[in-house]
């Protein structure tokens, strides 16, 4: 290997290094499916924030996410926003705060919903999507309803309707050789001290399993985009600088070559 | 027209010339005159990617303040509001983010370069303990930085950092303390660090790098061939007393780091663009969530560039040694100059030996970034760190046997390669 080489397979193993996740809240869920979300897919954002106010927002808020910047980066009217986003008396323009006051959600729950204005950036859209999609009955449970994400979660599965009820199958962890603690079989993870197996539906809900999935994933998205609201704007504008980038390297070797034309 | 011009150009030259004497001359040592070897080669181009990268963090740092509120209860939201609400402020803040790391990568390459070429060597000890000296001042300052977002980690970060200092016997509490103004990460602490992070330490590291660069121009530049051009042959088309083997820095050097630096910012420009957060490892996932004393993250790590010693901080078990071991693991790295006793500076002129043992080296700086940047539960991963940092020091305390044993090869009087 050259010593130039050698430079290039060091930035290719940071690289690689740095293609692993860096922390479990970035990392792996259960299940883990990716969440497949699109940012440039507008009709997906729209559905998104309209499932997000109609189901979410009765209780969390996202304070820091304008009604009115979402009409601007979702191209939707003022009236549209009106009609389909704006339940609590809140004026076009106001951030998207919950119905609940904290004081009721805290008697409820036991301590207030948390804010989701940054949860697309703290979570990240995997994680919300299969958190989503985990809740199943449990009679344990102090509200009826646990996760297999978010073990124990305060939240009930708000998107029942749509998703209908599921049972999770669990099964005990396997002994290890020697009393050994010992690893769930190939296709169950570990929850809680458990092997989750799968889901079993108990209950059919309005929405068929591919386009519940769908209604998740647009609420990934929503949420995804509210984190970072540039997001769309970045990923639009970088092409066309790297492209002039590329543009000015060659110039820049151009210029090498003719200045370096004399060095012997 | 042209001619008014010129004539008025000469005039303005002349004007200052006249007033500052020595201005030209000081170009012409630094810059046009300034004869570095003409072999320079891919590793060659760190350097100025690393004052690039510095003028980036100041003029990105200067428009940053220009919006953010250096207090506990409004810091977290004013970068919310730097990266929502002011226009293009999330290029800026991104510039800043990805450049920090960008500023590592390419100082971490820098000095791999030096190991590789003895560029360390005598005459140029000066130059290696001033940029050692920069990296110490760049670590304090990226640490600082990354405490004025007022995340989860930005606080419990501070915390675990700062509490290192309470392992010195006897004053380590009182110091803590002192550097913090508090007996937790506050208000007060935030409002220093922030004060310390853009006027103190960026004044020290401008002044460290104007001192790396006057004293690498007063020995000249090495060279992947170790050979010291300034004793080689002297005579070249622009002087017959400058080295035969030396082009002048402007224009070779600065046209060739041109296209360095296009490379850099296409690199820099996808990281920024499509992936800022670099899966967490740039900007961590728990910084999004504002700091809270009361609720303590699951993982309390570092960013990736402190990870290698965050490692050999926790593989070691008891607490003052870990501390001890971090810091020598740094500070050994100024004696470097002093513990090679090869005759050889480059490794193209030394045996295999030099080769193996700097690939274990990276390896071993490597692979504990990784296990500091893990959640250090699992024990094997413990035994590894340990094996992996006692091999880091071994390569520094037994650098003065290994290099004298490896065998070298004759280094010949010219250089031999350039693109």
């Amino acid at each position: 290997m050259t010593e130039q080489g050698l430079v290039l397979a060091l930035i290719a193993l940071l690289a690689g290094v740095a293609t692993a996740p860096a922390h479990a809240s970035g990392g792996a869920t259960v299940p883990g499916d990716p969440a497949q979300t699109d940012l440039a897919d507008r009709a997906s954002l729209q559905r998104g924030a309209k499932l997000f106010v109609n189901y979410c927002a009765g209780c969390h808020s996202m304070k820091l996410m304008r009604t009115s910047r979402i009409a601007e980066d979702l191209k939707l009217t003022q009236a549209q926003v009106e009609q389909n986003l704006l339940f609590t008396g809140a004026k076009f323009g106001d951030p998207l705060v919950a119905a609940m006051s904290v004081e009721a959600s805290t008697q409820w729950f036991g301590k207030a919903p948390p804010d989701l204005s940054l949860t697309g950036k703290a979570r990240g859209s995997d994680w919300i999507y299969n958190y989503l999609r985990g809740f199943y009955l449990d009679p344990e449970a102090r509200i009826g309803w646990n996760n297999t994400v978010f073990p124990n979660a305060s939240m009930p599965n708000v998107l029942w309707e749509m998703q209908g009820m599921q049972r999770a199958v669990f099964e005990p962890v396997p002994k290890g050789a020697h009393g050994a603690a010992g690893h769930c079989k190939h296709g169950s993870t570990e929850v809680e001290g458990r092997c989750f197996v799968k889901f079993q539906s108990v209950a059919e809900g309005s929405l068929t399993g591919e386009a519940f999935d769908q209604s998740v994933r647009d609420i990934s998205a929503f949420m995804e985009y509210a984190a970072e609201p540039a997001a769309l704007k970045r990923t639009r504008i970088g092409a066309w600088v790297i492209l002039f980038l590329a543009f000015f390297t060659f110039l820049a070797w151009l210029l090498k070559m003719e200045f370096w034309r004399d060095v012997h | 027209m042209a001619n008014v011009l010129t004539r008025t150009a000469d005039n303005v030259a002349t004007w200052v010339n006249d007033r500052a004497p020595g201005m030209m001359p000081f170009y012409r040592k630094h810059m046009s005159e300034y004869y570095a070897p003409k072999n320079f080669n891919l590793w060659y181009y760190f350097g100025s990617l690393a004052l690039i990268a510095l003028v980036n963090q100041i003029v990105t740092g200067i428009w940053l303040t220009m919006n953010y509120k250096p207090s506990a209860a409004e810091a977290f939201a004013s970068i919310e509001y730097i990266m929502r609400d002011v226009e293009w402020g999330w290029l800026i803040r991104y510039m800043h983010s990805t450049g920090a790391s960008a500023f590592f990568i390419v100082v971490y390459l820098h000095m791999f370069r030096g190991l590789m070429y003895g560029s360390y060597q005598k005459p140029r000890e000066l130059v290696w303990i001033l940029g050692m000296l920069i990296y110490l001042v760049l670590m304090a300052e990226a640490f600082m930085g990354y405490v004025l977002p007022w995340g989860q980690m930005s606080f419990w970060g501070a915390k675990v950092i700062i509490s290192l200092f309470g392992a010195i016997p006897w004053i380590g509490g009182a110091l803590t303390e002192w550097i913090m103004g508090d007996y937790l990460p506050s208000d007060i602490t935030l409002n220093r660090f922030f004060a310390l992070h853009v006027i103190a330490l960026p004044l020290v590291l401008l002044l460290l790098v104007v001192l790396h660069l006057g004293a690498l121009h007063e020995v000249g530049s090495n060279n992947p061939d170790g050979v010291e051009i300034k004793k080689g042959p002297k005579g070249n088309r622009w002087s017959s007393l400058a080295p035969a083997d030396g082009i002048p820095f402007h224009p070779y050097y600065t046209v060739k780091d041109m296209v360095g630096l296009g490379f850099f910012l296409m690199i820099c420009a996808f990281i920024i663009f499509f992936e800022p957060t670099v899966g967490g490892w740039f900007l961590e996932h728990d910084n999004y969530v504002e700091a809270n004393r009361l609720v303590t993250p699951e993982h309390i790590k570092p960013v990736w560039y402190y990870t290698p010693y965050y490692a050999m901080l926790r593989v070691v078990p008891h607490k003052l040694s870990g501390v001890l071991v971090m810091f020598g693991a740094i500070a050994v790295l100024f004696l470097v100059p002093w513990l090679d006793r090869s005759p050889v500076r480059s490794h193209r002129y030394k045996g295999l030996l030099t080769k193996l043992m700097l690939g274990l080296l990276a390896v071993c700086f490597i692979w504990l970034g990784k296990i500091g940047s893990g959640p250090g539960t699992d024990p094997v991963e413990t035994i590894i760190g340990r094996v992996l940092t006692f091999l880091y020091f071994m390569f520094f305390i037994t650098m003065p046997i290994w290099t004298r044993l490896d065998k070298t090869r004759p280094v010949p009087e010219r250089v031999t390669t350039h693109d």
